[in-house]
């Protein structure tokens, strides 16, 4: 069943990522981490369908946010991050998935990991538990290819200084800011051990990101003492290693 | 038809080609799983097919890859919407694997290592339409492809082709899978677009 969503502000995170927010008037709810379908339907009845996350957290009023990074020679997400204006309708199906879920009443420590555009559903979980009050200590592992690609900065910035129970590391692959502790590069086994929750605490992990950074993100988890049924993944994009 | 979306023209593809609805062509070979890769040692790895508590077959790496093999070219459908055709595989017909086993379940759930698992009427094996694959285009299949042997049911969407395969228990009901117990459709049939419960 298609619902149809009515875009009531847009605002940009990067030069190449939007937030649309939407108001879906029969919008039944969803958990954080959750991800809808989006159709777009040309003059002449041809359409094109793409799963995008869902970035906000559950709320009372029937508003969906998806953050969408345009993809050089895509489809869809041109036309989500450049054409579409306010006031605009959407279609969506959803919301789907049952499994890559933080739902409000887990209290034990949480470990996001995220890779580039990959934060979206953990930032929905980030806000998921801002806004239900909940004290499950988080950490948020960040990695993005240099500092003007991070999405949701200063929103980050305000929940990890409002609460100390929520505490962020970025890691950036090729450019780090002046001064930065760490030089540029991939996430790798120290910096999983000194950032991230020690295995003995048994975080529930996600991870959510490309998919040769979720393969590298989810085996060092693992490799640091997690067992493989507390790691839950969420990849998207090709494999980079076979055509 | 759905709403016309101002100013979306999208992009149709040139060639002829005949798709499931809602899919879109893709070259590459995206990689969807919902926990870390497994990495099975070939000397610890087994199949087996049981019927609960009773073990019906069972191979090691080396009595499986006895079997005879077959090389199959197959078109794949994942529900998150691509598809890839033409893919070229070595495996196992599920036809093999069957042929000496005697029951009279008409239901199978498939599971794998890292504890997946998916359901399928035992039919939608059988026949030629299902294989344990070992090889892709030339090579050992790659653990995160489901290496070093996954199931392929390319009639189904993908999320029905087992990756890490370790074992087939046959059931008289039905009883969900892993997917199929969080929102995806029991049946899965790419050709009657169905992706989630209620399709």
């Amino acid at each position: 069943m298609w619902r149809i969503g009515t875009v009531v502000a847009l605002q940009d995170e990067t030069a190449t990522a939007r937030t649309i927010k939407l108001e879906v008037p029969d919008w039944p709810g969803h958990v954080a981490g959750q991800h809808v379908d989006v159709r777009l339907t040309a003059s002449d009845g041809y359409s094109a369908v793409r799963s995008y996350s869902i970035a906000s957290a559950p709320n009372p009023e029937r508003r969906v946010e998806l953050t969408v990074d345009r993809l050089p020679g895509g489809e869809v997400s041109p036309y989500l991050t450049q054409e579409i204006a306010v006031g605009d309708h959407l279609e969506l199906r959803g919301p789907i998935g049952g499994w890559f879920v933080w739902r409000t009443q887990q209290t034990e420590p949480i470990q996001l990991v995220a890779g580039g555009s990959g934060i979206v559903p953990l930032m929905a979980m980030i806000r998921s538990r801002a806004s239900a009050g909940s004290t499950a200590p988080f950490r948020l592992l960040y990695s993005v290819r240099e500092p003007a690609v991070v999405w949701y900065r200063n929103e980050l910035q305000a929940l990890s200084d409002f609460d100390r129970s929520v505490s962020i590391t970025y890691a950036y692959t090729r450019v780090a800011p002046k001064d930065w502790p760490r030089p540029a590069g991939r996430i790798d086994v120290n910096l999983i051990a000194n950032t991230t929750w020690p295995s003995t605490r048994v975080p529930t992990c996600y991870v959510c990101g490309p998919t040769s950074f979720v393969e590298s993100a989810a085996s060092l988890l693992s490799a640091a003492g997690n067992s493989p049924h507390k790691i839950r993944t969420e990849r998207f994009g090709p494999t980079g290693d076979r055509k | 038809m759905g709403i016309i979306s101002r100013g979306f023209s999208g992009r149709r593809r040139a060639e002829a080609v005949k798709l499931p609805p809602g899919q879109y062509l893709t070259t590459d070979f995206p990689v969807l799983s919902a926990g870390p890769t497994p990495h099975v040692p070939l000397d610890q790895w087994e199949f087996k097919i049981d019927e609960g508590n009773d073990t019906l077959r069972r191979w090691d790496w080396k009595s499986f890859r006895d079997l005879p093999a077959e090389t199959f070219t197959v078109d794949l459908h994942c529900v998150t919407r691509w598809s890839k055709l033409g893919t070229t595989w070595e495996g196992v017909s599920l036809d093999t694997i069957f042929a000496d086993v005697k029951t009279d379940a008409g239901y199978a759930l498939v599971h794998s290592y890292g504890d997946y698992t998916t359901n399928l009427p035992l039919e939608d094996l059988l026949n030629q339409q299902a294989w344990i694959a070992f090889r892709f285009d030339d090579e050992d299949l790659a653990p995160e492809h489901g290496g070093p042997a996954r199931l392929l049911v390319p009639h189904l969407y993908l999320w029905k082709s087992a990756k890490w395969v370790r074992g087939i228990t046959l059931l008289d009901e039905d009883q969900p899978g892993f997917w199929e117990s969080l929102g995806y459709h029991n049946t899965g049939d790419p050709w009657r677009e169905q992706r989630y419960w209620g399709d």
